[in-house]
């Protein structure tokens, strides 16, 4: 069978989990098998995951899960592998899947693919997966042969699909005590959708001139419903906070629609962003190497496009 | 305090990637190599401070061949004091996983650092797998390590935020942006990295359980629509109509 950790930080399953277990459903099927969600600690509606096509859904409702630490999540979700005769075990390549996925590898004498982007093809006994490597710049394929396979999927790499229905949640006991980590404190911005999550990302660059103009660029990310970015000099200014640089040495990113502001697209910058599906950018010199990497291109001084551009989406958004 | 910090050479963030005839081969002709960002930046750097702070030693850890000298000595030249080279072509992350694993288990170190992932195979794979095979906590992601006699206190980058945490030493850490500055060598650093000491040690034989098959290039973009800066209606309408993404 089929085991997806199914990730539920703070009690709460996410997009995350989602796709996960809608990735592990459609390769249970190219494996004639069953797909198996496991979550961990208390969980709400974790009954929900057989609506994105796990048969079974398991809890091990041990509080200590709740806090984070990937000794005694890998060593749990190792042992309900094991118990269950997992042949492959996929986690989401998220902060808590890439700290638990290397140690499930070592725990279950595994082959690791991590940040895979696509459905396997099976080869015999193998699985092939494809990843994007060299930061957005290359596309590798790997073959796993051992006999436990492990996956970690990257996010926004397949939509999740609720076709199926709730099942109910059986309560599980398994080993716990491995953690020697004391999480104190958890400190999220709240209202946002996280960057690596985010289906839309207004993304803004040195052309800004300086942290007070931000305000149009915040609006279309409000009109929109997306997710702010920036590019590093914007972040080492600190005109923005560093968790909103994307790129080579930033965070890594690929949602539907990137709308770069005042962004030259460095080869830096574009590494992390390259993987959008969609690509607008905005700037004023024609030349300027981010229009090579577009789909759609506005040259003009951001100062007068941006809010032209927010009026436009908000005509569309009143009419649609 | 004793310190290992991993460091992995990887192409320079300007190189063009490509490959041999049949995808099976990074084309390393005319490839600049550099140490990786995060290794160097941040996972090095703080490791320095915490033994110029504390005392003890920072020892520099690469798996890769003869030819990565010259990046080891680098990380001689920013503060660390010895290095050892294992001397294998790091072939993927779980051997490279391995073969640090076995050369940490007798050292004793306090705290092993890591980047958080390297800009070519961009796996973040190697630390979890340490942390295993020696069966310490595992910390990634980390944007801030504080130490205060044997215990830890870290930030650690999630999903839209950070988590605080303490931990008691030894560990397994990965440095992200935030844990320390980047430091450029100064000349001192440079002459004295000539002298320092510069371990080789064999490699240990293991079974891969992964194998690349093939690397390609992801498909060219058909081009840029341009639109005109005073029809931003038509933008918007490509937007939802063409693009199909709003
Ligand atoms: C090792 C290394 C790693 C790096 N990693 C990253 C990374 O992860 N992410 C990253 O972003 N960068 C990274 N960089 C930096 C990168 O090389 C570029 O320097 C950086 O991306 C440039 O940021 P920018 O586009 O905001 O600024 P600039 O290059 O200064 O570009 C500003 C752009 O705004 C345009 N502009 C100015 N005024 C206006 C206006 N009024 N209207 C419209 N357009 C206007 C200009 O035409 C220009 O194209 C890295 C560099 C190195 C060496």
């Amino acid at each position: 069978m089929v085991l997806v950790f199914a990730e539920s930080p703070r009690g709460n399953l996410k997009k995350a989990a989602f796709e996960a277990v809608t990735y592990g459903k459609k390769v249970a099927e190219l494996l004639g098998t069953d797909c198996v969600a496991l979550t961990l600690g208390t969980v709400k509606d974790a009954a929900e995951l057989g609506r994105y096509g796990a048969s079974r859904v398991l809890n091990a409702g041990d509080a200590s899960f709740e806090k984070f630490d990937s000794q005694s999540h890998a060593a749990a979700i190792a042992d309900v592998a094991k118990n269950n005769g997992a042949s492959v075990v996929i986690t989401s390549h998220t902060s808590t899947g890439k700290a638990v996925a290397g140690r499930l590898a070592i725990r279950l004498n595994a082959g690791l693919v991590s940040g895979v982007n696509s459905l396997p093809s099976v080869e015999g006994g193998a699985l092939r997966l494809k990843k994007s490597v060299f930061s957005g710049k290359a596309i590798a394929e790997y073959e796993i042969n051992s006999p436990v396979k492990i996956i970690s999927l990257m996010g926004n790499a397949v939509k999740p699909e609720a076709t199926g229905n709730p099942v109910s949640v059986e309560n599980i006991s398994v080993s716990t005590g491995a953690g020697r980590i004391r999480v104190k404190d958890v400190k999220t911005q709240e209202g946002r959708v996280p960057l690596p999550e985010a289906e839309i990302v207004v993304s803004a660059g040195r052309g800004m001139k300086g942290p007070e103009h931000w305000g149009i660029v915040e609006e279309l990310a409000e009109i929109l419903g997306a997710t702010t970015a920036c590019s590093r000099p914007v972040a080492d200014s600190h005109w923005r906070p560093h968790h909103e640089h994307v790129g080579q040495t930033g965070i890594a990113i690929r949602p539907n629609l990137y709308i770069a502001i005042g962004i030259s697209g460095a080869i830096q910058h574009l590494a992390g962003v390259n993987n959008s599906k969609v690509i607008v950018v905005v700037n004023k010199d024609p030349e300027a190497p981010f229009f090579k990497a577009a789909d759609y291109g506005v040259v003009g001084d951001l100062f007068e496009v941006v809010p032209r551009l927010n009026e436009a989406f908000k005509k569309f958004k009143a009419s649609n | 305090m004793k310190l290992l910090v991993c460091i992995s050479q990887t192409p320079d963030t300007t190189a063009k990637v490509s490959f041999n005839a049949d995808g099976t081969e990074f084309n390393a002709a005319g490839v600049q190599f550099i140490m990786n960002p995060y290794d160097e930046w941040y996972a090095l750097v703080r490791a320095c401070e915490l033994r110029e702070a504390l005392g003890g030693a920072v020892v520099a850890l690469n798996v890769g061949p003869a030819s990565n000298e010259t990046t080891i000595r680098k990380a001689l030249a920013i503060g660390a004091d010895e290095a050892v080279r294992i001397n294998a072509e790091p072939k993927s992350a779980a051997y490279t996983a391995k073969q640090i694993a076995e050369y940490a288990r007798n050292e004793k170190f306090d705290i092993i650092f890591l980047g958080k992932e390297t800009i070519d195979y961009n796996g973040s794979e190697v630390g979890a797998m340490v942390a295993e095979y020696l069966d310490l906590p595992y910390i990634s992601y980390a944007s801030k390590l504080d130490l205060n006699g044997n215990v830890a206190t870290l930030e650690r980058d999630i999903e839209g935020g950070v988590e605080v945490l303490e931990v008691d030493l030894p560990f397994v850490v990965s440095a992200a942006k935030g844990m320390a500055e980047q430091r450029i060598p100064n000349m001192r650093g440079i002459m004295t990295a000539r002298t320092k000491p510069l371990k080789e040690v064999q490699p240990v034989s293991f079974d891969e359980p992964v194998k690349a098959v093939r690397f390609t290039l992801p498909p060219a973009k058909a081009g840029v629509k341009l639109v005109e800066p005073d029809n931003m209606d038509e933008l918007v309408r490509l937007l939802h109509e063409e693009a199909k993404v709003i």
